[in-house]
């Protein structure tokens, strides 16, 4: 025996180093016939490290305080060795985790991974996108600029519309009266610890939960029904590492590519990543002239904006709001479909899906826009359509004329 | 192990008394948690009354002062503006201040003490923005009749030039009006009301 085996017997003896490589790599059996979509999972992996990564570094030079935090951010762009780098890596990887998670989330829709024996693995994926959009807001108030100050303004009263306990909650949340130094603090502490923290655990529960029963696929087909008489191998399945690692690495290289496109040649996207106005330190007594959530929550608002008052009370149009993320949770149990991917669905679910898609990217343009009468009439539609979608779900998909479906993967 | 049996009764009752006792711990522990997130003491004692000057708002003009970090707005209404205001009350929501949105003695056509010195907290009912002031009359405002008033950037909100909001918008009610007091005539305090009540 080398001294390397030696060395690995002696690990192994005392933790389960080689079992665990095996189970969730050399012997974590995947089925075949992964696609396209199936990048986005790992790329999502891939933009947590670059996330904690560079938000230790900014941590090391930036000042948690209403005076001092628009300075510091400067400060790292301007005068820090490569703070300008480590920034914008961290901005552009903000946006670009909700570009991979939507992508991820679109391919679960199409592939019904969401569906028996795989309802907890959806339900801890919904944990980690509602977690990690509370990490985006909380991280966007430290800049402190116009934006940061207004969006927390908007946001933290969005609580203030419960009814009873409203207002005293907001306070309690802001530590203030308004959004102040104590607001800017307790974010920052919630964004670089607490949320993290649950971040990377509910990523962890979502990654047991998906080895345990194993991962769906583009045919929605369940592997482990026909495997090897002998090895108990899945027929259909190929070890996960060295076949996607290998894969996974390829999009790596892809999405490393555009990632740093943008890096380097458009942070700002536009003002779709960082808006202009956040280049404006924080003035409590001047809202800018016009409002927008950074676009990966532009849906959610406009369907905030789309529902009028109730007896003098926004509160319908938050409870429509959250309703409209709670409503993903049960999506295991809407679906009644013989058959989960969209390849052998018939036409009805096709269809719907396509609206909700349209409608979604809809209320996400009409976000980012001013109020107008239009924009709002569009809204309301769009919205009508998006809780649609899951309301009509256990009929749609029951009456819908599916087609066979193969015993093994195709191609 | 012994061979006696195992007394399940009195092992539930230790289990449930355990996560009572642990739980009633933990709970006791949160409050101090909790608790430190309110105001501090500190944040508490900045929201103090604050004093205005009037002489220095010209008519048609409006002055933003800050009280408890929000900004108050100080409006000097012309007799053009004023004679406006009764013209909409079926364009509006509230027209006579009948919620809880101001001071008793706020409770008028005009929504302020001197009718031509409206004093609102310029903070949107709806999400906490701050209004746009457009005072100009006629089809250069938001509306082809627009009288004058606030249009808010956020979401849209259309006030009237005493605050009051108008029907279909998202904002659900008139702007705050706050408790205020004349110190003389031409100078006021924020947080303090007519009737000697605090904020």
């Amino acid at each position: 025996m080398s001294t390397m085996q030696k060395l690995l017997g002696w690990v192994d003896e005392r933790f389960p180093l080689t079992a665990n490589y095996k189970a969730h790599l050399s012997e974590y059996y995947a089925p075949k016939n992964f696609n396209f979509w199936y990048f986005f999972g790992s790329l999502a992996l891939l933009v947590l490290v670059i996330q904690v990564l560079t938000g230790i570094f900014l941590t090391m030079n930036y000042k948690p305080d209403a005076g001092m935090a628009f300075a510091a951010v400067e400060y790292i762009m301007r005068d820090v060795n490569y703070g300008w780098l480590i920034r914008y890596m961290h901005s552009t990887g903000a946006s670009m985790f909700f570009v991979v998670v939507y992508l991820h989330m679109f391919r679960g829709l199409m592939y019904g991974s969401y569906r028996k024996p795989r309802e907890l693995i959806w339900i801890f994926g919904v944990l980690i996108y509602l977690v990690l959009m509370a990490e985006a807001f909380l991280g966007y108030l430290l800049p402190w600029g116009q934006m940061s100050f207004w969006g927390a303004q908007v946001i933290v009263n969005l609580f203030a519309a419960v009814p009873v306990i409203g207002p005293d909650l907001a306070v309690w949340i802001r530590g203030d009266f308004v959004v102040s130094d104590a607001t800017l603090n307790r974010f920052f502490a919630f964004h670089v610890i607490a949320m993290p923290l649950v971040l990377i655990g509910l990523i962890v529960a979502h990654l047991i939960a998906l080895h345990e029963v194993g991962s769906n696929n583009p045919d929605g087909i369940e592997i482990k029904k026909n495997k090897d008489p002998v090895t108990h191998i899945p027929l259909d399945g190929i070890p996960f590492h060295p076949y996607y690692t290998v894969k996974d690495i390829l999009g790596v290289v892809v999405f490393l590519m555009v990632f740093s496109a943008i890096v380097f040649f458009g942070p700002e996207a536009g003002g779709y990543f960082l808006e202009a106005n956040n280049f404006i330190p924080a003035n409590p007594l001047k809202t800018p002239p016009h409002i927008a959530p950074l676009w990966y929550f532009t849906p959610f608002y406009a369907i905030l904006r789309a529902v009028p008052p109730i007896f003098g009370s926004q509160f319908p149009g938050v409870a429509a709001m959250g309703l409209s993320i709670v409503v993903l949770f049960f999506l295991p149990w809407l679906d009644r479909s013989k058959v989960k991917s969209i390849r052998y669905r018939g036409w009805m679910y096709k269809t719907w899906l396509a609206l909700f898609v349209v409608s979604f990217v809809t209320l996400g343009y009409l976000g980012l826009l001013p109020p107008t009468d239009t924009a709002t009439l569009i809204a309301r539609i769009c919205s009508v359509i998006y809780f649609a979608f899951f309301i009509a779900m256990p009929w749609y998909t029951k009456f819908d004329k599916t087609k066979p479906v193969p015993e093994r993967v195709t191609g | 192990m012994s061979d006696h049996q195992v007394d399940r009764g009195k092992r539930r009752f230790l289990v449930a008394a355990s996560v009572a006792v642990g739980g009633v711990g933990a709970a006791a522990v949160a409050v101090p948690f909790v608790g430190s997130m309110f105001p501090s003491e500190r944040a508490k004692a900045a929201g103090a009354p604050v004093e205005a000057d009037l002489a220095k708002v010209e008519p048609g003009m409006l002055l933003a002062v800050e009280w408890r970090g929000k900004p108050v707005w100080i409006v000097n209404r012309t007799k053009e503006m004023l004679d406006l205001l009764g013209k909409h009350d079926d364009k509006l929501v509230d027209p006579k201040s009948e919620q809880p949105q101001q001071p008793d003695y706020c409770k008028n056509e005009t929504r302020s003490i001197k009718p031509e010195y409206l004093i609102a907290v310029g903070i949107c009912t709806h999400l906490g923005c701050s209004p746009t002031y457009r005072p100009e009359i006629g089809p250069t405002g938001p509306t082809p009749d627009w009288p004058g008033g606030w249009l808010c950037p956020c979401h849209g909100s259309r006030f009237d030039l005493s605050a009051r909001v108008f029907k279909d918008v998202p904002a659900p009610t008139n702007l705050v009006i706050p408790p205020h007091k004349y110190l003389t005539d031409t100078k006021i305090i924020i947080g303090i009301g007519q009737d000697g009540k605090e904020a």
